[in-house]
């Protein structure tokens, strides 16, 4: 299978690659997937408490090149977005900018459920 | 040394060019048609692929006229299955099989199923090996074929041929044996193994791709098959379609070759592959064997990289030419049923790796190979959720996963 550049770009320079502090009340954690499907996504925002607005975001994968390359552009799409706005990236906008195949079409759909996972957790330890 | 480096001879292999050099004259000057009884040209091909017929049976130890060329082990593997089944159905109409049979044996045998037939597929234990004990329990009165590989070609793991022979002898069953992976590679011999059916190929073994042959037994007990396509009666009505010359000689040449080299090929095969497991442990934990670690092809090792999914792997070293039992290499999203069928993890699956060595794979190429998967298998493991959260002490098993 051929990969768009792009992939290849985000495979072998992956942005924000690493962990932020769980505990950190700040930080939000989305873990999606599973080893046995071979895909698994962690990705992990930080928000300022006063804005809003996504500051940080990192994310370790587990899976093929699409998928590490989805969650690596994930992670570059959400930083300085509001929550609302990092709410409203779709899958298929991933599929676009990386020029996914059909069969790799999964991949995006698992690095947008990683976002919104990421924003759930954020919210749920920060109710007011 | 040159790049990229192929280790995928399990996958297929170049033509020796001592191979294309025997079949050069038989494109231009001599290609008549091996069927052609009325001319010189005729003639002279005839007896060409008589003596191939004759040397490529000697191989296995069975004469020329118990060879049947065909297109490939895919056809060879149908016509014995089919051919069987459809000739002994009176007999009954049941067949013995495993689990990790290439798919040109199993899909026969399921479309069977769809017709009537019964099909039995025995157990394999973590290693790739059946149980002979549960073969020889699961022949009844209706058994009319028992087809079981020689090697496995993604795990490499030998089946116990002389040992299966024995059984399916006694209990009056024919024994079929996709040796695709096997001929040329270990130490095969109709007789002494009892075996009744043969596949083989010439592209796993330096030959011309389009090429293969099916042993049939003529003698004690006499093989009788249906044909599966009709046409001038070619191969004594077991196989129409004008012979392929240039193929068969070139299969010749080829299994010729691998023969004369096979001992010492098989030692420094063997030696590649240790070298190359022993270099990857060193460099790496959590490595896993796939297939028997003794009772395996000299030139296949496959090994499961955990917590790094294979096609990021293989994507990781873009130079090397290997392939994976992951699921993301294919297009149905499974991983391996080989691999599910021996009872490794489907996240391990989707972890392997398969190395396939061959005639000119070098030590220098190995070190390379050991050196670049080392760096990428730590690079990927970096960013692998799963290796740090192992690291971290999480069980994997006990985390509650949001399957997809």
């Amino acid at each position: 299978m051929a990969y768009s550049e792009k992939v290849i770009d985000h495979y072998s320079e992956p942005r924000n690659v690493g962990s932020l502090e769980k505990s950190d009340l700040n930080v939000g954690t989305g873990l999606v997937g599973a080893p046995e499907c071979g895909d698994v996504m962690k990705l992990q925002i930080k928000v300022d408490p006063e804005t809003k607005e996504i500051i940080d975001a990192k994310f370790k994968t587990f899976g093929c090149g699409s998928a590490i390359a989805s969650s690596s552009l994930a992670t570059e799409w959400v930083k300085g977005k509001s929550i609302d706005e990092a709410m409203s990236i779709q899958n298929t906008d991933i599929v676009e900018e990386l020029s996914l195949p059909p069969v790799k079409i999964h991949c995006s759909v698992l690095a947008e459920d990683a976002i919104k996972a990421a924003i759930s957790d954020y919210k749920s330890r920060n109710q007011d | 040394m040159k790049l990229p480096i192929y280790l995928d001879y399990n996958a297929t292999t170049p033509v020796d060019p001592r191979v294309v050099e025997a079949m050069m004259p038989f494109f231009t000057e001599s290609f008549g048609n091996a069927a052609s009884r009325n001319h010189a040209f005729g003639w002279e091909v005839e007896q060409v692929v008589e003596d191939a017929r004759e040397s490529i049976g000697n191989v296995i130890g069975a004469g020329g006229k118990e060879i049947v060329f065909t297109s490939g082990a895919t056809e060879s593997n149908n016509l014995a299955i089919l051919g069987v089944a459809d000739f002994y159905q009176k007999k009954g109409k049941h067949i013995i099989t495993s689990p990790i049979e290439h798919k040109a044996v199993i899909d026969p045998c399921l479309a069977l199923e769809q017709r009537g037939y019964e099909i039995t597929f025995l157990n394999v234990d973590k290693d790739g090996c059946i149980d002979l004990k549960q073969l020889e329990e699961s022949i009844r009165e209706d058994t009319i074929l028992v087809s079981l590989m020689a090697a496995n070609n993604e795990i490499g793991t030998l089946n116990p041929l002389k040992e299966i022979g024995e059984i399916t002898r006694a209990k009056g069953v024919l024994f079929h044996t996709d040796a695709t992976q096997g001929v040329g590679k270990i130490p095969i011999d109709v007789d002494e193994m009892k075996i009744d059916l043969l596949s083989m190929t010439a592209h796993k073994l330096y030959g011309p791709k389009g090429m293969g042959a099916l042993y049939v037994r003529r003698k004690k007990p006499r093989v009788r098959l249906s044909p599966i396509m009709f046409g001038g009666g070619h191969e004594r009505g077991m196989r129409s379609g004008t012979l392929n010359v240039t193929g068969i000689v070139g299969f010749a040449k080829a299994l010729e070759l691998s023969v004369a080299e096979m001992a010492s090929e098989a030692e420094r095969l063997t030696g590649l592959r240790q070298r190359l497991y022993e270099r990857l442990s060193a460099g790496l934990d959590y490595i896993f064997l796939n297939g028997h670690p003794t009772e395996r092809l000299p030139n296949n090792l496959n090994l499961s990289f955990g917590y790094v999914e294979g096609e990021s792997l293989m994507m990781g070293v873009s130079d090397l030419a290997v392939s994976s039992g992951s699921a993301c290499t294919s297009a149905s999203l499974e991983p391996s049923y080989v691999l599910r069928a021996l009872g490794v993890g489907d996240d391990l699956a989707h972890s392997s790796i398969r190395f396939g060595m061959g005639r000119f794979t070098t030590v220098e190429e190995i070190d390379y190979t050991a050196e670049k998967m080392i760096v990428a298998v730590k690079r990927l493991r970096e960013m692998s959720p799963l290796y740090e959260m192992v690291k971290e002490g999480v069980d994997l098993s006990t985390v509650q996963w949001a399957s997809h």
